[in-house]
Order: C-alpha cells, then structure tokens, then sequence
C-alpha cells in the first residue's frame, strides 16, 4: 500500500505548565488520520478545540507529548530526526498564519519572499527566480518594491503566502489566515488557496471558523476538545446537524436556510445545501415539485 | 500615519547614493578623521571647500542639511564662546575687566565651528541622508563579518536591527489605535503638567508593550517555519558589490586626508596662516 503524504497516529498534546508534573487539560487528544497528497482539507472547530495546536504539531513547531506522525513515511517524531531533517519537513510544509503583519520580517516585499529561500542557502540565480514567480503566481509583482506597511490587509497577506510558496512546498497550512482580514481580503485569500490546490497541486489545510469557507474544501474535520468529532465531505460533515452545534459551530448560511424552510414545512429534497449554487437547486427543485403537486 | 519615512533618508539619485553602504561607513568614518587632522587656517578652508562639495555633489537641498544642524546650533555657539573668552594667546584684541579676547581666541572658534559642521555634513550625508536604515544595517553586517569569528553575533545584531525597522511603522499604527481608544475610555493627554501627562502616556505603554510581545512571539514561530536558523548558510537576494566608484570614493576620501596633513605640515613650517597648538 502506498504510503499517505502524512499520516498522523494517536497524535497528543499539552500544554505545558512549568514544572507541574501533572499534565493539563491535553490541547490535542489522541488524533489519527491520514491526509493525502493533494487534498483540499478545512478543519474546523471552535476557539481552544486544538485546531492550531494540531497545525503547528504537523509542522514541527511543537513537539508532540505523545503519537506519531509520518510525513510520505518517514517518521518526523523520531528523536534521531537532526536539525536538516526539520527544515525539510517545514520547507515541505509551510504555514500562512492569521495576522499578516506579525509573519512579514522585511522591510520590502521582495526581500520578505525571499526570506525563506535564503534560510534554505540557495543560489542568487535561483532565488531571483523563486521570488518572482512566488510574486507572480500571488499577484503581487508590481508591488515587488513596496514596503509592508503600504499594503492593504488582503495584500500583506498574498505576500506571506507568496513568502511560503517560494519554498516550494507541498502543503500550506492556512491558521485562520482569513480571520483579520475585510471581506475582500478573505475572498482573495480563499480564492488564493483554492488556486494553489487545483493548479499547483500543494495540498491545502485550512484552519478556519468561516463555515462557508470550510464548505468549499474537499474535506472537513471537526475537531472539538483536541478529539476529531467528524471527518468527511462538507456534506456528510453539514448534514449532521446535531453534531456541528454540539461542537460548537454554526452551519454553513445556506444550510441553516434549508433547515429553516424544512422546519416551517417547506418540502426540500434531501440533497447537499452547503453552498449557495446547490441550495439554490435544491430550492428551486422544491419549488418546482410544489407547482406540479 | 501612512508613508512615514524611517530615519532621515532624503531619496535622490547622486554619485553618493550609489555608493556601496560599507564604502559609505568606511567614508564617514574617514571623513571624521580628517575633520580632527586639520590644525591650520588652509586646511580649514580645504575642509569647507570639502563640506560644500559634499552637499552638493549629494544633491540634497542645503535647506534640509541646515535643518539637522539646528539642534547643535546651541553646541556650536557654546564651544565657539569658550574658545573666544578662555583661549590665551599674544595678541590681545580686546579687553574689558577681566574679559580678555585674543586672534587665537577667534582662530580657534572659527576652526571648531567649521570642524562641528563639516562633521555633521559629513556623517549624515553618507550615512543617514543617503543610505536608507536597511541598508545601512546590511552594510554594517558585512562589514563587521569578521567579527563573527570571534563569535561577536553580527547577524542577530542586524536582523534585530532590521525587524526594528520593520515594525517602526506597524507599532506608531499601534500606539495611534491604542490612543483613541483610550481617548474614546475619557482619558486626557493634553492637560495638566508634565508629570500628569506622562502619566496619561502609561495606558498607552501598557498595552503597545503587550501587543509588541505577542507580535514577537508570533513573528519568531512564522520565521520558524519559514526554516530560519540564523546566519550560518543563509544566502542573500541582494547582494551588493563593491564598485570602481567606491574604490575611486576611498581613494579620494584618503588622499583628501593625506593632503591636510602635509598642509599642516606646511603650514607650521612656514608660518603661513594660523596653525593650532
């Protein structure tokens, strides 16, 4: 059987509390699962449910208390893993985090792309290029010569997402990248990563509360209390409603819609309501079936 | 808020501007140097000769030079008053009770006067006018390499220096955002005396500190992940060369020296003008 590109096993964390031997509350409890190469996954759940915590465990960020993780195999959580073996991991998995200020280090744009490239010690000739392309494939080459401060939220941004596809990565992982930004912004950045995962092939973990930007994944997980309460397609996940409140959550708009419509004895087929285009044929569907009735 | 400047750089496209910031550095330093060389009234003159050149060849308006020399202007009346009243000499020009005023007296304020000029032209000409803060930071990295083999951390000094700059501007928004909101709680900035107001400044302080703390943690865990781990095998976008202009600048720069000293030489040989003790 071919190996998943990551591969998670009975994954634990807690938070230290300096000295005290007994664990806390774990952030993380016993998560396993497999992510492939490719995926275009949302994780959501609401705030303290270990969603970030579990992002920066499969970067190496933080060190796991306990579990395994596999990246393409490999394991990441072995204690033989030497300095070189953790940059690999956190080229190959870069990280776009929630404000955009506190993740760019240089005062011009192309300089901050460039920042991770230089990390890695690459040639001058190819981290020309590397930064150019990271800037063109987010948009931003006009503003090669900018200084942070003159971008707009949704701009500063594209440029961290461009700072982490100049590694040349196969996963991004956005942690609440959307969180801070304007409406504008967040639609960009979504738009960005759904991009990235069609056309580049990186595969796509985005941490979010925005339930209509879950939907759009090709996978949802649930996490609440550092377990993984659901994992499925958007649709399996949204159709059991129970289970999104009882972590938590509030359905996706045009599902909390449907639900309402059903509730005062609208007559809606079953179908997929998460986003707009399907609810919209579900209720003209429903609709057309009470002309003809 | 917007496009606030960092530091005083005055953009322009000059011969001086071009130059490499190490051969800048090294230039200032050099140019001080020369600065204390001069003892006699020709070496003097070339020196002034040397300032104007520099505001010139820089390009950089004479009004904004003036405008940085204003707050040495106290300094300079006051060391030029000292030297007039406490130098002793032999010829007296003037004397009123105890107050005696001799040429040498005169000498010696002008020469320390066009000396604090020529320095302030000189060091914030190459440097802070013509170099912007980032790359004099890199300049000052290069430069001082070596070091690193002495384990002196050179690049956590610049990287430190260069985040600085970075969030300059993010946290003056900061302290803005944090102003009205204190502003909009009731509280007064702008009465009472000065122990009052600095008071007021403390929720301001306060809550910038916290918010800068947080932004560091956050800024060391994203430079983290984008794989840093200091200095060693880090590579460089940009990456400057040393050019014949900058080659040429040093040359001139030291033979400018070399030509004050042997005026001075000169001078005190021959007599000619007044020469310093």
């Amino acid at each position: 059987m071919k190996e998943p590109f990551i591969r998670v096993e009975n994954l634990s964390y807690s938070y230290g509390d300096g000295g005290n031997e007994k664990p806390k509350h774990p952030a993380v409890s016993g998560i396993s699962l497999e992510i492939g190469e490719g995926e275009y996954l949302a994780v959501i759940g609401r705030n303290g449910s270990g969603k970030s915590t579990f992002a920066k465990l499969l970067n190496l960020i933080l060190d796991p208390t306990d579990g395994k993780i596999y990246i393409s195999g490999k394991d990441v959580t072995s204690p033989d893993m030497t300095d070189e073996d953790v940059y690999a991991v956190r080229r190959d998995i870069g990280m776009v985090f929630q404000n955009p200020d506190n993740q760019l280090v240089a005062t011009v744009v192309e300089d901050d792309v460039a920042f991770g490239p230089e990390n890695l010690g690459l040639p001058r000739e190819e981290l020309r290029k590397r930064v150019d392309d990271a800037l063109a494939a987010v948009g931003m080459t006009e503003f090669a010569g900018y200084e942070p401060h003159r971008l707009s939220g949704g701009q500063k941004q594209r440029v961290a997402i461009a700072g982490i596809i100049a590694m040349l990565p196969r996963c991004i992982i956005f942690d609440e990248s959307t969180a801070m930004l304007d409406p504008i912004g967040r639609r960009d950045t979504v738009e960005m990563m759904e991009k990235l995962n069609r056309e580049k092939g990186i595969t796509v973990i985005t941490i979010t509360h925005y339930m209509d930007e879950a939907v759009r994944a090709d996978r949802v997980i649930v996490m609440d209390n550092g377990r993984v309460l659901a994992d499925g397609t958007p649709k399996q996940v949204y159709s059991d409603r129970e289970l999104i409140l009882s972590a938590g959550l509030e359905l996706p708009q045009c599902a909390t819609l449907v639900d309402r419509l059903r509730t005062a004895g609208v007559n809606i087929p079953d179908g997929d309501s998460t986003t707009p285009e399907k609810c919209a044929e579900l209720i003209a569907s429903a609709l057309k079936g009470g002309e003809l009735s | 808020m917007k496009n606030i400047s960092i530091g005083q750089y005055y953009a322009a496209d000059s011969p001086i501007h071009r130059l490499d910031a190490r051969t800048k550095l090294i230039l200032a330093i050099l140019c001080i140097v020369c600065t204390f060389i001069c003892k006699s009234t020709f070496a003097f003159v070339a020196l002034m000769i040397f300032g104007v050149l520099l505001v010139l060849i820089s390009r950089i308006p004479p009004k904004v030079i003036f405008r940085a020399m204003k707050p040495i202007v106290f300094i300079m009346l006051f060391t030029a008053l000292i030297n007039i009243f406490w130098t002793g000499g032999e010829i007296l020009l003037f004397e009123w009770k105890f107050i005696k005023v001799y040429a040498e007296g005169l000498y010696n304020a002008a020469f320390m006067t066009v000396r604090i000029i020529v320095l302030i032209i000189g060091s914030s000409i190459f440097l802070t006018y013509t170099t912007t803060p980032i790359a004099l930071t890199d300049g000052t990295e290069r430069l001082l390499s070596p070091l690193k083999k002495i384990k002196v951390p050179v690049h956590e000094f610049a990287m430190m220096m260069s985040i600085a700059l970075r969030f300059v501007p993010t946290l003056i928004d900061e302290a803005d955002r944090i102003m009205s909101a204190q502003k909009a709680r009731g509280t007064d900035f702008s009465s009472g005396g000065l122990i009052k107001r600095a008071k007021a400044l403390i929720p301001i302080i306060i809550p910038l500190f916290v918010s800068a703390f947080r932004r560091a943690d956050e800024l060391a865990t994203a430079m983290e992940c984008r794989c840093y781990h200091g200095g060693e095998g880090r590579t460089k976008l940009h990456v400057t060369h040393l050019g014949f202009s900058d080659f040429f600048a040093l040359i001139l720069m030291i033979a400018f020296g070399a030509a004050l000293v042997l005026i001075n030489i000169y001078a005190s040989k021959y007599g000619l003008g007044y020469v310093m003790p």
